[in-house]
């Protein structure tokens, strides 16, 4: 990818107090840093170390990510409906790049 | 006498526990997302998968290879090269002009006088139409346009022409296919032929069917052309491998083409 | 899959080499010359800083990893730990160890009263047949561990 390409699925409404399941992937190589290249020398290690969702901006769950979680990473995790408002989800790198991506759900 | 009994019992034997064998053979080779994968006795890859594998490629949400197919969707309408152009100035939408297209390459070319897989066929749209600088074999461009282009024909049968211009060229691709290589002195036929569903050391054997071509491979980490996968084969039998878009691998992209005939265009499969 | 408590083999790093060479190693993103294989007594040690030696229950985590992978590189494995998920009683963090990987530390996820359930869906690279470790940290200071072991078949002639 020239670009880290990330997508969100969210439902778009829920019931208050219902715990409803978002899915989440991400193109990247998570290069582990313990590859080689032609000529012997190491490939430096590059991966997404952090992920997080907030929910009308408080955050509500995260994940901290080693070289073991695959290229690629898929993440589904669930929160619970509260109020309307929008779903934000971080992904940042060891470089401390973020990439972002929004879902807004609909709560009654 | 006896023996005729007993050859008549063995047989019959035999044909229950095959009929057994049968019926529960193909009890879970269907995809829920595209139905049947296998007609006769051709199986699609998908078929030998672990059930995990083939759940990642029955959602497009989870399956990583969307994210190529998103890509070139993004491509299909940039202007790209000298002429001002992209590939909807010409084609339009691609669910309209594309349908049915992947099932019918690699294909003759009377310009070139020889087939051309899709692949060339882009960079010739590119080159030609386009003016604009062709991609590279296996270049993220280049998947991510392949993987669209062929995905609109998901579902549909594999339907390649064999005949007339294309005849000397499936044959030539048929000789390679059974031609020994390398220092392993192996052909295609012996591991996709003689043995798919045993294993090659760790690997599960398949039939070796292009169908659901670029694939997300699984050792890849990212989708990746038949050509890249011929080459890996030749490799593992310690031969020389072809340069990507040789000849030979376009002749032989057509006969192991119409050995899943019939089977349902993948595209983007998940494999390992 | 429920969760299964086994024994982790000691591999030797010679046993190692003879069993898979450099090449297929290396495209697993595993390095040879680097740090050695991990073992039980690593995660052990891990859990024990985290919970200071306080016993972990089994029974509350729920794993579903595949009986044998289909490739090391990627292997989707689904984590629940059973929680009323008030601001009471819920999971605070659930940690994810793979005790025969180079290093072990696969990921940590962080749970809040928000979350509804304490579960988490991903893929992850396992570089040979190994336990997935799991421990989660509860807010009212207990602890529960979940094993399972996931078969990795290295060494194909995939290309």
């Amino acid at each position: 990818m020239a670009k880290t390409k990330a997508r969100v699925k969210a439902p778009k409404s829920a019931k208050k107090g219902e715990a409803f399941q978002i899915k989440t992937l991400i193109s990247h190589k998570m290069e582990t840093g313990q590859r080689k290249d032609k000529k012997g020398n190491k490939i430096p290690r590059d991966i997404i170390n952090k992920f997080v969702c907030t929910y009308n901006g408080k955050e509500v769950f995260s994940a901290d990510w080693h070289p073991a979680v695959s290229a690629n990473p898929y993440l589904a995790f669930y929160v619970k409906a509260e109020e309307s408002g929008s779903l934000e989800m971080t992904w940042t790198d060891d470089a401390g790049k973020a990439v972002k991506k929004t879902a807004k759900v609909t709560v009654s | 006498m006896k023996k005729a009994y007993l050859g008549a019992m063995a047989f019959g034997a035999a044909a229950l526990i095959a009929a057994s064998f049968a019926s529960t053979a193909h009890a879970d080779h269907n995809s829920p997302l595209l139905g049947k994968m296998e007609v006769d006795d051709r199986r699609s890859g998908y078929t030998y998968m672990e059930p995990e594998t083939k759940a990642i490629q029955d959602d497009d949400f989870e399956n990583p290879a969307m994210i190529w197919v998103e890509d070139g969707e993004q491509i299909w309408s940039s202007v790209d090269g000298n002429a001002g152009k992209s590939c909807k100035s010409c084609h339009n939408e691609a669910f309209e002009s594309m349908k049915g297209v992947a099932a019918g390459y690699p294909k003759y070319d009377p310009k070139l006088k020889k087939l051309k897989s899709l692949e060339q066929q882009i960079n010739i749209c590119r080159t030609e139409r386009m003016q604009a600088k062709p991609w590279k074999w296996e270049s993220n461009e280049l998947l991510a346009t392949t993987i669209f282009v062929r995905h609109q024909s998901r579902g549909m049968p594999v339907n390649v022409s064999i005949d007339d211009e294309a005849a000397p060229f499936f044959a030539k691709g048929k000789e390679f296919y059974y031609e020994r290589r390398g220092q392993l002195d192996m052909a295609c036929k012996h591991c996709h032929e003689d043995n798919p569903g045993n294993m090659a050391r760790a690997n599960r054997l398949t039939q070796g069917q292009i169908n659901g071509f670029p694939t997300y491979r699984l050792k890849w980490q990212k989708v990746g052309s038949v050509h890249r996968r011929f080459r890996g084969c030749n490799k593992n039998i310690r031969a020389q491998p072809l340069k990507y878009g040789a000849d030979e691998y376009v002749n032989l992209e057509l006969y192991v083409a119409w050995r899943g005939r019939g089977l349902p265009v993948e595209t983007p499969a998940v494999r390992n | 899959m429920t969760i299964k408590t086994l024994e982790t083999r000691q591999v030797s790093r010679r046993g190692l080499f003879s069993l898979f060479g450099a090449g297929t190693l290396a495209a697993m993103g595993i390095g040879i010359a680097g740090p050695a294989f991990a073992d039980a007594k690593g995660v052990d040690a891990a859990i024990a800083k985290i919970t200071g030696g306080k016993a972990a229950g089994s029974g509350k985590i729920t794993m579903d990893v595949p009986q044998i992978a289909e490739n090391g590189s990627t292997v989707p494995i689904t984590v629940s730990v059973d929680s009323p998920m008030t601001d009471a009683s819920h999971v605070k963090t659930l940690h994810v160890w793979a005790d025969g990987n180079p290093s072990p530390e696969v990921a940590s996820f962080h749970f809040t009263p928000m979350s509804g359930k304490a579960y988490v869906s991903t893929r992850i690279r396992l570089a040979k047949t190994q336990n997935v470790v799991t421990l989660a940290e509860m807010s009212d200071g207990s602890f529960a561990m979940g094993k399972a072991e996931v078969k990795v078949t290295i060494g194909g002639c995939g290309g």
